[in-house]
C-alpha cells in the first residue's frame, strides 16, 4: 500500500508497509500513482507524454527511466512492499504480560474547575479522593511485581491535580528510586499539572526526578480562561503563566510539554500554540478536546476544514520559526523516521489495559485514565491483581488489524488503530473507529512527514 | 535517482527479526493521554 499527497510544495509518496518515504517530482509522482493503479508500462508512457506534452524537459526517454526507478525502488522493497504483519499483530502483548506503565491517580480533586475536563473536574464521576501513600507504594510495587524483564517502568503522576497531593508524590518518588537496586528497574516519572500549585520546591524536585513534566495551557489568556477556572469562576492564566515559564526554564534540556486542549471556541488553534511560543515555550503539544458531541464546546464537522488548515499552517510556520533560529517543537510532528518503532510497536496498539494502566486513589485498575469510573472496565486491583479477564482479553486484541475500518487505511501504523477510549466513546466498542479522530490524526502525520522531507531537502 | 529523493528511513520489515524488546515508552504517556500515535516513540533497543 502506499499514500500519495502534496502538501508545502513537496510530493509525498509513502511506502506503508517498509516505512520509506519519497519526496518526489510531479512527474514521478504521478508514474506512481499509475503503478500503483496497474497501469502497464506503455500505458503510463503515452499517458504521461500526453500530459507533459507541453513540457520541454519530459521525453518518453525520461518517462521510461522514471519507470525504471520506480520498478528498482520495488524490487528493493521499498515502494508497494508487502503487508506481512498481520500474523504478529499480538506477538507483543501474548510474548509477554509484563505491565510497565502506570498511571497513578493521586488526586481524584482539582484546584480548578475546566469546563471541558473530562476527568469531571477531577473526580471521574465518583467521590473526591487523596492517594494515600500506602497504596501508591503498594502500586509501584505490584509495577515491580508484574513487569517481568521490562527495566523501564513508566510512572505518570496525574489527577485530577497531582500537586494537591506533592508529600505523597515525592514519597513515591523515593520508594520507586530506593527499589531501584534492588530490583534492576529504572523508574521514569512525569508530572501532568495544571500549575497553580507549582513553587521553588516544586520545581526543583521535579527538575531532579521528573523525567517529564506536562503543564496544562490553552494558550492566550481570553482561550485559557474561558475554560480553565477556579472554583469561583475566576481565569487561571495570569496565576500560572509567570510559574511555567520558571518551571520551563529551569528545566533546561530535560523534557518538558506545554499542553493545551482545543474546543470549537479555538479552532484557529495555532493562535494559541503561537502565543505558548511567544511566551517562551519550545515544547509544545495542542490535543483536540474529548467529550460527548452534544457539549458546548465540541468539535464539529463543519471545524474539519479549519483545523485541518490549522495544522498545515503550524507546520509551515514551523519551517519559517526553524530557518529563523527559534525553532519550536509540536508533540505530533515529531516522528523519527530512522530510530523510530519497530513494526512490532507500530501494529501492537497503545497497550492500555495490557502493559498500561490506571490506578485509582483506592488501588482498583483500570485500562487506562480515560477508562477510569467506567465501572465495566474495571480490571481488578493491586493487591490481587487483574481478575477481569474478559475486559484484559479484549483489550490484548486491540490493535492496527483489530478494527475492519482500519484495513485499508494507509496511516494503520503510524496510529497502531488509535485509541480505544476515543473509539470507545464514539462508537461503543473499543474495536470501533472514532472518524474525527482519526481525520486530525492522517493530517497530522501528512504534516510530520512533509518536516522531515523540507529537513532532508535543507541538509542537502 | 533523478526524480525520487528517498529519506533515510528504518526499514520496518527488517525489524521483524530485531524489534519487539517493549522498552519504548508507552503511547499515550507523555504529552498528548488523549490519542495514540506510536510513531513519534523512540525506539529504546540499539540492535
Amino acid at each position: 500500500m502506499i499514500h500519495q499527497y502534496k502538501l508545502n510544495g513537496f510530493n509525498i509518496v509513502l511506502d506503508i508497509f517498509s516505512g520509506a518515504v519519497h519526496s518526489v517530482d510531479e512527474l514521478a509522482y504521478d508514474v506512481i500513482a499509475l503503478y500503483d493503479a496497474g497501469a502497464s508500462v506503455e500505458d503510463i508512457v503515452a499517458k504521461m507524454l500526453e500530459k507533459y506534452a507541453a513540457d520541454p524537459e519530459i521525453n518518453e526517454q525520461e518517462i521510461r527511466e522514471c519507470i525504471s526507478d520506480v520498478e528498482e525502488l520495488k524490487a528493493a522493497g521499498q515502494l508497494f512492499a508487502a503487508d506481512c504483519y498481520e500474523s504478529h499483530a499480538c506477538d507483543l502483548k501474548n510474548k509477554s504480560r509484563a505491565v510497565k506503565a502506570l498511571c497513578l491517580h493521586v488526586a481524584h480533586t482539582c484546584n480548578l474547575s475546566c469546563d471541558y475536563c473530562f476527568a469531571a473536574q477531577g473526580k471521574y464521576h465518583g467521590d473526591r479522593a487523596l492517594m494515600s501513600f500506602e497504596v501508591g507504594k503498594r502500586a509501584l510495587d505490584f509495577l515491580i511485581e508484574n513487569s517481568e524483564n521490562q527495566k523501564n517502568l513508566e510512572v505518570d503522576f496525574f489527577g485530577g491535580e497531582p500537586l494537591m497531593n506533592w508529600e505523597v508524590v515525592k514519597q513515591l518518588v523515593a520508594y520507586g528510586r530506593s527499589r531501584e537496586e534492588e530490583t534492576g528497574k529504572h523508574f521514569r516519572f512525569t508530572l501532568t499539572t495544571n500549575g497553580v500549585l507549582v513553587d521553588d520546591e516544586v520545581i526543583e524536585f521535579s527538575n531532579q526526578e521528573m523525567n517529564n513534566v506536562v503543564m496544562s495551557l490553552d494558550g492566550r489568556r481570553e482561550v485559557h480562561d474561558a475554560l480553565r477556572k477556579t472554583v469561583t469562576g475566576r481565569g487561571s492564566y495570569d496565576e500560572i503563566v509567570p510559574k511555567f515559564q520558571k518551571f520551563a526554564k529551569l528545566r533546561g534540556e530535560r523534557e518538558y510539554y506545554i499542553r493545551g486542549t482545543y474546543t470549537n471556541r479555538n479552532v484557529e488553534f495555532t493562535k494559541d500554540i503561537f502565543h505558548m511560543a511567544d511566551l517562551g515555550f519550545d515544547k509544545l503539544s495542542m490535543e483536540p478536546v474529548v467529550c460527548p458531541p452534544d457539549d458546548p464546546y465540541a468539535l464539529s464537522d463543519k471545524d474539519m476544514p479549519v483545523l485541518l488548515e490549522q495544522y498545515e499552517i503550524l507546520a509551515k510556520e514551523m519551517l519559517r520559526r526553524e530557518k529563523e533560529g527559534k525553532p519550536i517543537t509540536f508533540y505530533h510532528y515529531m516522528i523519527d523516521l530512522e530510530h523510530g518503532p519497530c513494526v512490532y510497536k507500530r501494529i501492537s496498539g497503545c497497550g492500555s489495559g495490557t502493559e498500561y494502566m490506571a490506578v485509582t486513589p483506592w488501588g482498583d485498575l483500570y485500562p487506562c485514565h480515560q477508562f477510569v469510573g467506567e465501572e465495566k472496565f474495571r480490571l481488578g486491583n493491586i493487591w490481587d491483581g487483574v481478575d477481569n479477564d474478559a475486559v484484559r482479553e479484549e483489550f490484548k486484541r486491540c490493535n492496527a488489524y483489530a478494527r475492519p475500518d482500519c484495513q485499508d487505511c494507509w496511516a494503520k501504523l503510524y496510529c497502531s488503530g488509535g485509541c480505544a477510549a476515543n473509539a470507545y466513546h464514539a462508537t461503543g466498542d473499543i474495536t470501533g473507529v472514532y472518524e474525527y479522530g482519526c481525520e486530525l490524526f492522517k493530517k497530522r502525520i501528512e504534516c510530520a512527514i512533509m518536516l522531515k522531507a523540507a529537513e532532508n531537502e535543507e541538509r542537502e | 535517482m533523478k526524480r525520487i529523493k528517498t529519506l533515510n528511513t528504518r526499514d520496518l520489515n527488517k525489524t521483524l527479526k530485531t524489534g519487539g524488546c517493549g522498552e519504548c515508552q508507552t503511547s499515550c504517556q507523555s504529552a498528548c493521554k488523549t490519542s495514540c500515535g506510536v510513531a513519534n516513540q523512540k525506539c529504546e533497543n540499539n540492535k
